[in-house]
């Protein structure tokens, strides 16, 4: 009997986690292993230690890695931006409408990926609501002005379709924070944070500006563009130090900002990470100077049949969620990682 | 807050930041999240929207003027039919094999202190945070690399060439994280002392498992059946790697993008949209009755409990 009871979590978890070390660990060691080896699909390939793959993954793409690196970057910085005040809302704004709230977070999954960035497209195109609104009515971007084939719509795409696996570990994060503290810290005269939340406002604020100028190519590191781009940082610091002056409290910065790091590093790597691999969002909003990593391992698997190198791409990708889950894991611990302890 | 308090210095200030903070907290935040949900809500609308238009192209992209015609032959295009159909039984099979796995997993990270146990937590996240593209891609490393000997004998062909087989294989896989995780979530606060009674009445481990424990967790075994129904059959790119030939409804969808993309793709995913809501929605409803329920129960045990411990005393 006792024997038995020992054994039985074994037995309960041993199918699925037989099913996932064939179709989840086996397949990524064939991947190391494909992404070491040499030849082509018409005479097959062979595990060579052709540590060539790697440095041609790094060396050969560098314009796909770096629109990678900013429209990924970019992507989850303004994810951020809106998920936590989003985040915040539901979970201490929500009242007895938290659940719908959550529930409408994760609706767009019911829809398929491919349904949705189509949406975008049909709302950004030349034709669309949006710039039907901007560019006719309001009058705000000139006549030529269009957005579907710019990094402008691939970074929307991405904003859009991970902006939830950026709120749901925030709101975790959120949730946990006893709201007793808030008011115990605004009891000991935690008031606005008037001239801190105004600096910092100004620097993020002038940050996010030179950012987007530079990351969505409205600017480029010369002198002709040095006035719009200074123009857009002065702006954006102006904005940032008003909002920043008018949102952020004293109890935010010291209370619940600490409290919810756990979450802003979660959901940053669940979305960074997965950016990188996007081509859905390039293939139907973007052009081929705006193509990323991820278009580059779809080409090279389903066209090119040149697996070698695209499986040296992937397990990149691979290693960096392993080291970014690891990292987690140690600092925060195991339990965090799954929804704690049921 | 602190107006009418005597310390004059400070109360002026936190008495005037007090107020636009409780305008931030009372206004700024709710409207603004209600505006970002709403902005995530958008492309479903404009999906639904656009399944009605009568566009003036062979690409539905550009409205034209309203019209049913769609909606009246959602099947009027050839292949259409075949791959939905192709999505359902995979999603559905897919599904079935997944939630029984993920379930057992869940029940035993939930009721069972092992040595392992979080080892197998973090194991478990990682498909969950692996790019879909990874997967996908290294699936497909390793149905190809199935077709030489000896994998070939090993697997008996089944892995290469790709089609719907490995299509399930795939979202079996991809699933069963997401099932953990669901079942799980609803197991918290699980009333362990129903299962106990149980034993204690002379039912074995068996039987109380089917009479007490099953009915419990249902709920949350139906909500992860149907979250991952709904990432099955709207999978697109783990699909594209391990489908071959086989088309799938997504994959039609992107094959169609290039050169015609008709008003029913928007019909047939406004109908898969509006099913697994309904059935969600149906689910939580359920989830909610049943929880007043035994609400009510608990309460009545607890006022009894309670009036007997008055009388015991006396």
């Amino acid at each position: 009997m006792t024997r038995r009871r020992w054994l039985l979590p074994y037995l309960l978890i041993a199918p699925g986690l037989l099913w996932l070390a064939l179709f989840f660990v086996l397949p990524n060691i064939q991947m190391v292993l494909m992404s070491l080896s040499s030849g082509t699909i018409r005479s097959g390939f062979e595990f060579s230690w052709a540590f060539e793959n790697y440095v041609e993954a790094f060396t050969r793409f560098p314009d796909n890695v770096v629109n990678s690196l900013v429209f990924g970057g970019l992507a989850t910085l303004l994810c951020f931006l809106i998920g936590y005040p989003m985040a915040y809302g539901i979970a201490f704004r929500g009242g007895r409408y938290k659940t719908l709230l959550l529930f409408l977070v994760i609706a767009p999954f019911f829809t398929s990926f491919l349904i949705r960035t189509i949406s975008w497209r049909i709302i950004l195109g030349d034709q669309g609501v949006f710039l039907s609104l901007v560019r006719d009515t309001l009058g705000i971007v000139p006549p030529n002005f269009s957005i579907i084939g710019t990094p402008l719509a691939v970074v929307s795409g991405l904003t859009y379709q991970y902006l939830p696996f950026m709120v749901l570990p925030l709101y975790v994060a959120l949730e946990k924070i006893d709201y007793r503290l808030i008011e115990a810290a605004r009891d000991l005269y935690a008031g606005p944070w008037r001239r801190g939340g105004a600096i910092t406002g100004a620097f993020g604020g002038g940050f996010l500006a030179a950012a987007l100028m530079l990351g969505l190519r409205y600017a480029s590191l010369d002198a002709e563009s040095l006035v719009p781009l200074l123009l857009a940082v002065a702006a954006g610091a102006a904005i940032g130090a008003v909002v920043g002056s008018f949102l952020i409290s004293e109890a935010f910065v010291r209370v619940i900002w600490p409290l919810s790091l756990p979450g802003v590093f979660a959901g940053s790597i669940l979305v960074f990470i997965p950016t990188l691999g996007d081509y859905v969002n390039v293939e139907l909003l973007g052009n081929p100077q705006t193509q990323m990593i991820g278009n580059v391992i779809q080409n090279r698997f389903l066209q090119q049949n040149d697996y070698p190198l695209a499986a040296a791409l992937s397990f990149i990708l691979m290693a960096a969620i392993l080291v970014a889950i690891i990292v987690y894991a140690r600092v925060l611990g195991t339990e965090e990682l799954t929804g704690g302890r049921g | 807050m602190s107006s009418g308090s005597e310390l004059a210095v400070p109360s002026t200030r936190t008495a005037r930041g007090g107020r636009t903070m409780q305008t931030v907290e009372r206004w700024v935040v709710p409207l603004f999240t209600a505006a970002a949900v709403f902005y995530l809500l958008v492309p479903i609308l404009v999906m639904i929207a656009y399944s009605f238009n009568d566009p003036p192209g062979r690409f539905n992209f550009v409205w034209g003027k309203f019209s049913l015609a769609a909606w009246l032959n959602p099947f009027g295009r050839p292949g259409l039919q075949e791959a939905l159909v192709t999505s359902l039984g995979i999603a559905f099979i897919a599904t079935i094999v997944a939630t029984a796995l993920g379930t057992l997993i869940a029940l035993a990270l939930t009721r069972y202190d092992f040595r392992g146990r979080s080892s197998t937590n973090v194991f478990l996240f990682i498909p969950m945070a692996t790019p879909e593209i990874v997967l996908g891609a290294s699936l497909l490393t390793m149905f190809v690399g199935t077709a030489q000997e000896p994998f070939k004998t090993l697997t008996g062909g089944l892995l290469f060439p790709l089609g719907a087989q490995t299509i399930l294989v795939a979202h079996v896989m991809f699933n069963i994280s997401f099932v953990v995780v669901t079942v799980r979530a609803r197991m918290q606060g699980f009333p362990r002392h129903l299962e106990e009674a149980a034993m204690d009445l002379g039912a074995n481990e068996w039987t109380t498992f089917w009479k007490v424990t099953f009915p419990l967790i249902l709920p949350g075994i139906l909500a992860a059946f149907l979250l991952c129904f709904s990432l099955s059959i709207d999978d697109f790119v783990i699909t594209q790697f391990t489908s071959g030939t086989e088309q799938t409804f997504p994959i039609w969808v992107w094959a169609s993008i290039r050169n015609n993309f008709p008003p029913q793709i928007h019909v047939i995913s406004t109908m898969v949209f509006a099913g697994a809501i309904l059935l969600v929605a149906l689910n939580t409803l359920n989830e909610r009755r049943v929880e007043r329920r035994d609400r009510r129960i608990g309460s009545e045990e607890a006022a009894r409990a309670a009036a007997a411990h008055q009388e015991a005393p006396a």
